[in-house]
């Protein structure tokens, strides 16, 4: 009997090494667990039947194979979950929206690539927000998902199905996709960890675009050991994505010891006072921020004085203006879906304005706006130069700290419909995210509490290329803790 | 600070290629304008000596070498065509676009 809420990746792979499971069964005891649970949760957007097992298990001959943190033979036979807005070879993509609904990918994206390398088996699509703008999954054009530790609320977004997955045993771990908060905020709110990792590391190739200079892949996991691992699978150069880079050093996995002597952690307090942040998140937070220190760890406040006050503004024009720019190849031409129509240009605008749902179009309208004749000084460039502020406040503070601290999400999950009317109100779900997004850094989201039953989470911040760092922290942590992140209700 | 009226909104809209329902052009010019309104707080810094950040990592130009590479062939890349005639993706005729 396999414990799909429970069992880890690493688990999956020790049952797999000993012979107690083959790769069938374990592919089959999360299949019913999706069975079971996710007509509820609505997690997954596509489930691999059998012959999407076959497809997902056939290695691509053109990658050499490479080494992840488990050794060489790791990940053979481990599912997998993959975010709907991954480009997968023959199984349907549709990034949460209408206009690629039906739209099935002829090559796979090189993350997935990577994955079938080291025998990953996908186990389906996880459900996005349209084209992953948003923070609840309520902007899908295929309904939301639903928070597993309580269904009326939502998972967040925009990776809420694969973080609603991975907390509700429908997935062992998953691939997620960041672009202002959308890897952290649903690892925070559904209670698992999640990394975004720094830009660059993990290549965007045959994943659909959003915000190009923010967008990156990364893993959602139940522990930061399975999280470092599936890191470890994705990151490195990719000659068919010309702004990654190689990392400078292996990833380690954390390995047990949980003294933080010498480990120096910043507290940045406009990321931990801003005044939307519940005292419930809050208590949570400054108690495991305790528990650093008794580990060890120096502690001390410190200020990012102009990074979350303006690291908001500043994303959301640069994210609209670049998924302005993005969005501009659905055209109803060459995939997807087009509208009838007797001219070209009445196709493009039609097949736009039905494929497209409010919140895309709200953002290409911001963005066009952004870009335009007039504006391009005062709202685009303008916001390039605060980005660079955001990123020279964030350097300086490394100069002291290993690592920063603060909530990841300023609310626990909030219920579904709470604000679907208010898109400026959903937008502030990520304001304690988005500064680091802006300034390429990674973040780690470690469960750390509870609040009104529902889980919280912190997020670590470091220097780009900090990972391993962040790692060491976030599984200190979470040993000490030992937190049961089953949800209650499905225990 | 900016305000987008109707008539703006209409032209933005054709840039974008989005035909709008008039119920989509009544709801999106309050909620652009509150949205332009919480965006243009980044006007408030004097930034005139800070440069642009357009890319967080300071990586250079990445050279390749220039070698014919397969590439997807024709019937795999109209797998996903609307419509197509031969090796074409086909697409209604005029528009000024």
């Amino acid at each position: 009997m396999i414990d799909t809420l429970r069992l880890t990746a690493e688990g999956a792979k020790d049952l797999l090494e000993r012979g107690e499971v083959s790769g069938a069964e374990l592919f089959a005891a999360y299949r019913a667990a999706i069975g079971e649970r996710d007509e509820e949760l609505h997690c997954y957007l596509h489930v691999c039947d059998d012959d999407g097992l076959e497809a997902s298990a056939a290695k691509p001959p053109t990658l050499g194979r490479r080494t992840g943190a488990f050794g060489a033979s790791g990940g053979d036979g481990i599912p997998i979950a993959v975010k709907d807005v991954i480009g997968t070879k023959g199984i349907p993509t549709t990034a949460g929206s209408r206009i690629l609904e039906g739209y099935v990918p002829v090559y796979d994206a090189t993350v997935v690539a990577r994955l079938k390398e080291h025998g990953l088996r996908i186990l389906g699509k996880t459900n996005t927000d349209e084209f992953a703008m948003g923070s609840s999954t309520e902007n899908s054009a295929f309904g939301p998902s639903r928070n597993p530790w309580d269904p009326s609320r939502v998972p967040g977004g925009s990776g809420g199905g694969s973080a609603a997955a991975v907390s509700a045993g429908l997935a062992p771990w998953a691939l997620g996709s960041d672009t202002g908060g959308s890897i952290k905020q649903p690892s925070a709110l559904c209670g698992n960890v999640g990394l975004r990792p720094t830009y660059g590391t993990v290549s965007r190739f045959g994943v659909v675009a959003f915000a190009s200079s923010l967008d990156q892949v990364g893993p959602v996991a139940k522990t930061v050991r399975d999280c470092a691992y599936l890191y470890s699978i994705l990151a490195g150069r990719d000659p068919n994505d010309s702004t990654t880079v190689d990392l400078p050093h292996p990833v380690e996995l954390p390995n047990g010891g949980d003294d933080l002597h010498g480990v120096r952690i910043g507290v940045p307090k406009e990321l931990n006072e801003s005044e939307g942040i519940e005292p419930g998140v809050a208590a949570a937070v400054a108690a495991a921020i305790e528990t650093l220190e008794e580990l060890g760890a120096e502690v001390a406040e410190c200020s990012l004085p102009l990074s979350v006050e303006y690291g908001m503004p500043c994303y959301y024009l640069i994210a609209p203006a670049e998924a302005s720019s993005n969005l501009a190849r659905y055209d109803g031409v060459r995939y997807g879906y087009r509208a009838a129509a007797e001219e070209r240009l009445e196709m493009y605008e039609r097949t736009r304005d039905e494929g497209f749902g409010d919140e895309p179009k709200r953002r290409i309208m911001v963005g066009t706006y952004a870009l335009s004749a007039g504006y391009y000084d005062a709202f685009y460039a303008q916001a390039q130069k605060v980005r660079t502020v955001i990123k020279r406040e964030h350097d300086a503070l490394f100069e002291t700290f290993d690592a920063l601290v603060s909530p990841t999400s300023p609310t626990v999950a909030f219920p579904l419909g709470a604000r679907t009317a208010d898109p400026i109100a959903m937008y502030l779900s990520d304001l304690l995210t988005i500064p680091s997004c802006m300034a390429g850094l990674p973040g780690l989201n470690v469960p750390c509490g509870f609040s009104e039953g529902l889980p919280v989470g912190l997020q670590l911040i470091g220097p780009q290329f900090s990972e391993n760092k962040l790692f060491e922290i976030g599984h200190a942590l979470e040993g000490v803790l030992g937190l049961d992140l089953v949800p209650e209700r499905l225990r | 600070m900016a305000e987008i009226d109707r008539e703006q909104l209409l032209k933005v809209a054709h840039l974008a290629r989005l035909e709008l329902r008039e119920d989509e052009v009544e709801r999106l010019e309050q909620q652009l304008n509150d949205i332009l309104a919480a965006v243009s707080k980044v006007s408030e810094l004097d930034l005139s000596d800070v440069p642009a950040t357009s890319h967080p990592l300071e990586v250079v130009n990445v050279w390749d070498e220039d070698e014919p590479r397969p590439c997807l062939p024709v019937e795999e890349a109209l797998a996903n065509a609307p419509e197509r005639e031969g090796g074409f993706f086909k697409v209604p005729p005029g528009g000024s676009a």
